[in-house]
């Protein structure tokens, strides 16, 4: 059970712990008159290294052994509960989209104000989610800067209407138009590149979009951002309180109901369930249509695409524009839902998260991208309690999920082949 | 039906083909055999636009195609199964060819994707299978009937015999000369010269870069450098 091996490597792995430890936990610099010295920290944190240290040790020296019955507790694991399979059934499958998006509406009239709010959230990086499968899951064109276009659809909703008091409505396509206009103009010289190369532009792209908006702040405000950005309406009808100048009229009034901030959470909420329901339907469409067997291909081999004849940098255009038009309409949702944005709402971090989502998801499948999208808004809310231990353990579910499933979630299926008897 | 004449590539300062000159007939097969780096697949891939040819051109169907895009190219009746069969291996069959006919009239279609069926029933009981997890014969199928899908008049083959078992090396071949048959032109690029020059009407023997013999596919067999060079002796 014990052998040399395990040893030695206990030792070295114990060894490489204690130097970094010590340095990392293990001192610290203290002010003394004018300069910093190095000090020993309390005897605390000294004996917690060396736990610590003894830990790693033992765990290397039993190695096998632990890993045998992690092997076997994994293997005793429930698999993954398999969907029936809804393709054979068109019927059983409309049946249960049916209810299932009857249940999303009535939901909310359940709920808590702040449930329907993060569900709102979730909802928001399903649609980013499902935008940028399109570029990375299904071309294969790695984009690190996708909250770019997000800020893009964010902002042309949020100036469009401050500037020139144009409804939701309106600003809607345009947001996702200016996005895609965004996105063809990156495209277009970016596109000839490959793999970790375009990764650099586009993250590139990314935060030039968001300090220009920094930068540019006798139109956008800058740092400051912009605020009072005017929530949707339902046909004209306000849910604020009181009416604002020139409003068609208050919701809770036309209905004859008494005033309640709720009405315009879940208002907002169903709202995002349609433009999710929206973005699925055209983008399903998208993938029936031999466009989307083309970026397929092109995300397997881009050389056998080109000796059919096909244009690759058309197809991942097509592929780069479409996506950041989804953005751009998240983006004026989002814009609306929180009537503040300012560039400190578009930084890396959102595209990482927009990524791991698809990652998460596994790449191409829709279904997998919602689910990650949950398990990205949802568990961090829940872990609250954890607070700095959060994203220490957001990082272990990641790497857990690496082993455990490194095809995400739910990867894309295709139908297995078909035995028959020849 | 395509003639390149005194065709030379290069890439960058090397230059890989020198002053080639190949002429493809209609209802023809003709072999181009030739040692690993003799410009075999670079002569090809000219033909196709990428690379660009340096100097010298290249008639196809009486018009110039030298200065033509590889999309437009590819979409004039030629098509090519690329060396290694690059199939799109996480799309199924179906897809594959799918793929294949993608600039093929909506009419003609069906038509041409039942008789690639019929070429390959092989693939027709694949059709919903991941092309990845195909043998490599019933890849080099899949490969060869993408391309058909395209309804091509011309057919480039880059090396279809490439890692195959001798038996399915022998099917393949039996398919190409089928589809001459029913009065497909082919050019194939082979390493193979046996099989290769068996099946031409007419074969090229390409040396670094160079045209070094062309003669009838029978007389090449037979001819004692070829022998001593590609048939062992």
């Amino acid at each position: 059970m014990i052998n040399k091996q395990g040893f030695t490597n206990g030792i070295i792995a114990a060894v490489v712990l204690l130097i970094l430890s010590a340095l990392l936990m293990g001192v610290q610099l203290a002010n003394e008159g004018t300069g910093l010295v190095v000090k020993l920290k309390h005897a605390e944190s000294l004996t917690l290294i060396a736990v610590g240290a003894v830990i790693v040790f033992l765990f290397q020296l039993f190695r096998q052994p632990i890993m045998g019955t992690i092997g076997m507790a994994k293997g005793a694991l429930p698999a993954m509960p398999v969907l029936p399979d809804l393709k054979q059934n068109p019927k059983l499958k409309n049946l249960l989209m049916a209810f299932g998006l009857a249940a999303l509406l009535i939901w909310p009239f359940t709920a808590s104000r702040g449930a329907i709010d993060l569900a709102t959230l979730t909802l928001i990086y399903i649609m980013l989610g499902l935008g940028l499968n399109i570029v990375v899951g299904l071309a294969g064109l790695l984009d690190l800067g996708y909250v770019g276009f997000y800020a893009v659809g964010a902002y042309t909703y949020a100036l469009l209407s401050s500037y020139f008091g144009l409804s939701f409505w309106v600003c809607l396509p345009i947001a996702g138009l200016m996005a895609a206009f965004f996105g063809f103009i990156l495209g277009f010289p970016v596109l000839r590149l490959r793999g970790d190369y375009l990764a650099i532009v586009t993250l590139g792209f990314g935060e030039i979009i968001r300090i220009m908006l920094n930068n540019m702040t006798e139109l956008t405000g800058g740092p400051n951002g912009i605020s009072q950005i005017a929530k949707p309406t339902l046909f004209g009808l306000e849910f604020n309180r009181k009416l604002k100048e020139g409003g068609d009229g208050l919701f809770h009034e036309f209905f004859g109901l008494a005033y309640s901030g709720t009405y315009k959470v879940i208002f907002l909420y169903i709202l995002a369930v349609l433009l999710v329901v929206l973005t699925l339907f055209v983008i399903n469409r998208l993938l029936r249509m031999p466009i989307g067997r083309a970026w397929e291909a092109l995300r397997e081999d881009e050389i056998a695409c080109r000796s059919l004849g096909l244009n690759p940098t058309v197809i991942k255009l097509t592929a780069f524009t479409i996506g950041a038009a989804f953005a751009g309409f998240a983006g004026s949702f989002f814009a609306a839902r929180q009537g503040f944005i300012s560039p400190e709402s578009f930084i890396f971090i959102e595209s990482a998260i927009i990524l791991a989502i698809v990652v998460l998801g596994g790449m191409g499948s829709q279904l997998g991208i919602i689910l990650a999208a949950i398990v990205m808004t949802v568990l961090p809310e829940l872990a609250r309690e954890f607070q700095e231990y959060r994203m220490l353990m957001f990082g272990l579910l990641m790497v857990f999920m690496m082993i455990w499933r490194p095809q995400g979630l739910l990867p894309m299926k295709r139908p297995h082949m078909e035995m028959r008897s020849q | 039906m395509l003639k390149l004449q005194n065709v030379s590539t290069c890439y960058g300062k090397i230059q890989a083909l020198d002053d080639v000159t190949v002429e493809v007939k209609k209802g023809e097969i003709v072999s181009l055999i030739g040692a690993n780096g003799a410009g075999k697949s670079t002569l090809l891939m000219t033909v196709c636009g990428d690379p660009r040819l340096a100097s010298g051109s290249i008639e196809y169907m009486g018009e110039d195609i030298s200065r033509k895009k590889t999309s437009e190219i590819m979409r004039s009746g030629i098509a090519i199964v690329p060396e290694g069969r690059r199939v799109f291996s996480r799309l199924t069959v179906e897809e594959n060819l799918h793929m294949g006919g993608f600039f093929t009239e909506p009419s003609e279609f069906d038509k041409t994707l039942k008789h690639v069926y019929e070429l390959f029933p092989r693939l027709k009981e694949r059709q919903s299978q991941r092309s990845g997890t195909m043998s490599g014969g019933e890849q080099q199928m899949l490969a060869i009937g993408r391309a058909m899908m395209s309804r091509p008049k011309l057919l480039f083959l880059d090396e279809p015999s490439l890692g195959l078992a001798p038996l399915i090396i022998k099917q393949i071949f039996d398919i190409i000369e089928h589809l001459r048959d029913e009065g497909m032109t082919i050019f194939l690029v082979e390493q193979n010269a046996n099989q290769a020059l068996r099946l031409a009407d007419r074969g090229y023997v390409l040396e670094n870069g160079r045209i070094v013999l062309q003669d009838t596919g029978e007389a090449l067999l037979t001819n004692e450098n070829v022998r001593k060079a590609y048939l062992g002796g």
